[in-house]
């Protein structure tokens, strides 16, 4: 049986940290995985920290990435990096902030869905799964925006271990 | 709120699941419980239950504090039908006087109670441990895991309450609350049509009547205590003989990660106690280590029955449990544990109002005494113009107590603040005390009017004029309330961008040493747009605002 997929989604408040972890569970658990998600709410969506755990797979138990095991840690804001890199099990992998160009999307607050794009090229969770996931967590008139930006964090990711 | 939640056919087959967070999990469990009136009070991380059970097509609807809103939910239980009643755990202090009551009446409808814990204070004043209440209150108690006991165990704690005619309380925490793990929801229960009958001894507590009434309660919990020996809400899971652990709520998820291979007692019903089950399971293992978050509950329990067990040290009473933690605690391991890197801290949104009110508070040089709301963000730099904050309500008799005694001079610069909700919560009775025993020289209340519960994500309240779902209806007029108590001076201030105005006024209002009430009144930035709109909505149509999320809601779980 295969091992669940940890992954930490880090940012400030008002960034869409909850809304990337809402459209990676709603991803995998459409790919027919059990999944949990799990954040703290409250005095955080005053532009505090915030991280949004998600765990996927055959089974999951604790709802909380147990400290340096997370295998993926997705961050939306530069200075929130370090403050989370602690996280990340060794070979864990860091979809950071300057991966992806502000300027080639649509919308810029798409920027936490554009890394979410980048996160894909690493998961078996196929596009169809991640569009129905979109779907359900975005009104429709932000659907092509986002769809644009996870594209365009498809391509940042892709060329970038082209590159390596 | 939680628009993501969406019903979905699970792809690896089965019948069809949902991804829900443990709030929303009781709010269907509520639905399909047959409730017909969800109440409580916002407070993190209780909020989405009633906004998502309101969604869902539930009546429910916002209190002005816990304790009315558990009393709405004696009445529904008392009339035969179903009551839901949330709150956060200091919320439960607030309500504790018609739940210990309660307890002594009973009830003939269902009445579950919800409390959720904030172990860690992700949002809270304090960590307290809230499964005390069930002992102290001698009431049924119920913890689950995940979101499909959420679910689930909302529906035991309708059918425990009909059952032995007793509230229910169904105590969760942060991590059940607000973690969204797969639901399969089960056929709903047919729901009661609500009746009356006089029950004049069981129902009015006077002295004559409560005695036989406490009698009976403890008989009740006897029954129950033979009956939670036998429930599967209390299941052993067979494992590893050399290690037994005995766990209740998301501790359970913790620990089986931590220790797959140890035998486990999972208790779901957690008061009163299985106490021979247990005892049956330390005596079959090995080693036995009692995993809890929060209070040693549980140990303290299992201890006084004279059973030899182990438990977590001191340290792990503070804050919340998880994998690490629990692996330490099965290790003896006592070393201080890494610290995180501290995060960005939260503070005042951009062009929030309360910018303006603690400018003037510092230039002032005053003594606040604060309350419970994103004010208490006031206490942080740059402004650190906040000198205590300590319960709902609490600023207005705090800063009459520091009036009473600090010298005159000092007297003078106290002033108490506290936001709209709060104030309807509790700073009514605030006032009437300041009416009622004035200090000599006079005391200024600043009631900061962002027109929202702005903290836990902008809930209605009775000084906003809609119901929890945004309808019109009858609203508190603070200044007019102000007047009615016999304050001599109540100002209506609208807030601009600048604090000079209202610097005046507050530095006038010290200095006249009577007794005023300022009312400070601008919408909260982030909430704005959606007043308006719900303003709007009802204005054109008089009715319900029903917006998009509680229509792709409905549609969603509504089967």
């Amino acid at each position: 049986m295969k091992k669940a997929i940890n992954v930490i989604i880090a940012g400030l408040g008002g960034q869409g940290v909850i809304k990337a972890s809402d459209i990676l569970s709603q991803a995998a658990f459409r790919s027919g995985c059990e999944v949990k998600k799990s954040e703290i709410h409250g005095m955080s969506q005053r532009g505090g920290s915030v991280t949004s755990d998600v765990r996927f797979g055959p089974q999951v138990l604790s709802p909380m990435v147990p400290p340096g095991e997370a295998d993926f840690l997705v961050v939306l804001a530069p200075d929130q990096v370090e403050v989370n890199r602690g996280q990340l099990r060794a070979g864990g992998v860091l979809i950071a902030p300057d991966m992806i160009d502000p300027a080639v999307l649509s919308n810029r607050k798409s920027f936490n869905v554009a890394l979410l794009g980048a996160l894909s090229t690493h998961l078996e969770i196929s596009e169809t799964h991640w569009l129905m996931a979109m779907h359900a967590c975005l009104p429709d008139k932000l659907h092509a925006a986002n769809e644009q930006a996870f594209a365009a964090g498809r391509q940042a990711a892709v060329a970038d271990k082209n590159k390596a | 709120m939680n628009t993501n939640e969406q019903r979905c056919e699970n792809l690896a087959g089965g019948p069809p699941s949902l991804l829900l967070s443990g709030n929303s999990a009781t709010a269907l469990g509520a639905l399909h419980g047959g409730v017909a009136l969800g109440t409580g009070y916002p407070g993190t991380p209780s909020t989405e239950i009633l906004e998502y059970f309101s969604q869902i097509g539930g009546k429910g609807q916002w209190a002005p504090n816990e304790k009315v809103a558990l009393e709405v939910g004696i009445g529904v239980a008392y009339a035969g039908a179903r009551a839901l009643v949330t709150m956060k755990h200091v919320g439960m202090n607030v309500a504790a006087d018609p739940l210990f009551s309660a307890a002594h009446t009973g009830v003939v409808g269902a009445l579950v109670v919800v409390s959720a814990d904030d172990p860690g204070m992700a949002s809270s004043q304090n960590e307290q441990d809230n499964r005390r209440y069930a002992v102290a209150a001698a009431l049924p108690m119920l913890e689950p895991a995940d979101s499909q006991e959420a679910y689930d165990f909302t529906l035991a704690a309708i059918e425990i309450s009909e059952r032995w005619k007793i509230p229910v309380l169904l105590r969760v925490t942060t991590r059940i609350c607000h973690t969204q793990a797969l639901v399969r929801p089960r056929a709903a229960l047919p729901r009661p049509a609500p009746y009356f009958e006089h029950d004049l001894r069981g129902r009015n507590l006077i002295p004559s009547n409560a005695r036989p009434a406490h009698r009976r309660l403890r008989q009740k919990l006897a029954e129950m205590s033979d009956w939670s020996e036998t429930t599967p809400l209390n299941r052993v899971i067979p494992g590893d003989k050399k290690i037994g652990i005995i766990t209740s709520g998301v501790s359970f998820m913790h620990a089986r990660e931590a220790a797959p291979a140890a035998s486990f007692l999972k208790l779901g019903f957690t008061h009163p106690l299985p106490l021979k089950k247990i005892a049956d399971f330390v005596r079959g293992v090995g080693r036995c280590v009692v995993i809890e978050e929060g209070d040693p509950y549980l140990a303290d329990a299992i201890r006084a029955a004279g059973l030899k067990i182990e438990s977590k040290s001191e340290m792990f009473r503070f804050g919340e449990l998880n994998v690490d933690r629990v692996r330490r605690i099965l290790a003896h391991d006592q070393a201080t544990e890494p610290a995180r890197p501290p995060g960005k801290p939260p503070e005042l949104c951009d062009g929030c109002s309360h910018h303006v009110v603690f400018q003037a508070l510092k230039n002032l040089d005053c003594i606040v005494a604060g309350d419970i709301g994103c004010y208490a963000l006031g206490v942080l730099p740059p402004y650190s113009a906040m000198d205590c904050c300590v319960c709902m309500g609490s600023s207005i008799g705090i800063g009459l107590g520091l009036r009473h005694v600090l010298p005159a001079a000092e007297a003078k610069r106290v002033v108490s603040v506290i936001g709209d909700s709060t104030f309807v919560h509790s700073g009514m009775t605030g006032l009437a005390e300041m009416v009622y025993n004035p200090p000599p020289t006079g005391h200024v209340v600043v009631i900061l009017d962002n027109s929202t519960t702005a903290m836990t994500g902008h809930q209605e309240h009775p000084g906003t004029g809609r119901t929890l779902d945004h309808a019109a209806t009858g609203k508190v007029v603070y200044e007019d309330l102000g007047r009615a108590l016999g304050i001599e001076k109540v100002h209506v201030l609208p807030l601009g961008k600048d604090c000079a105005e209202f610097q005046q006024m507050l530095k006038e209002s010290l200095a006249s040493q009577q007794l005023v009430l300022i009312v400070a009144r601008r919408p909260c930035i982030l909430a704005a747009k959606s007043i308006r709109e719900y303003e709007k909505l009802n204005e054109k149509t008089g009715l319900h605002g029903k917006c998009d999320q509680c229509a792709v809601a409905r549609e969603e779980v509504v089967q």
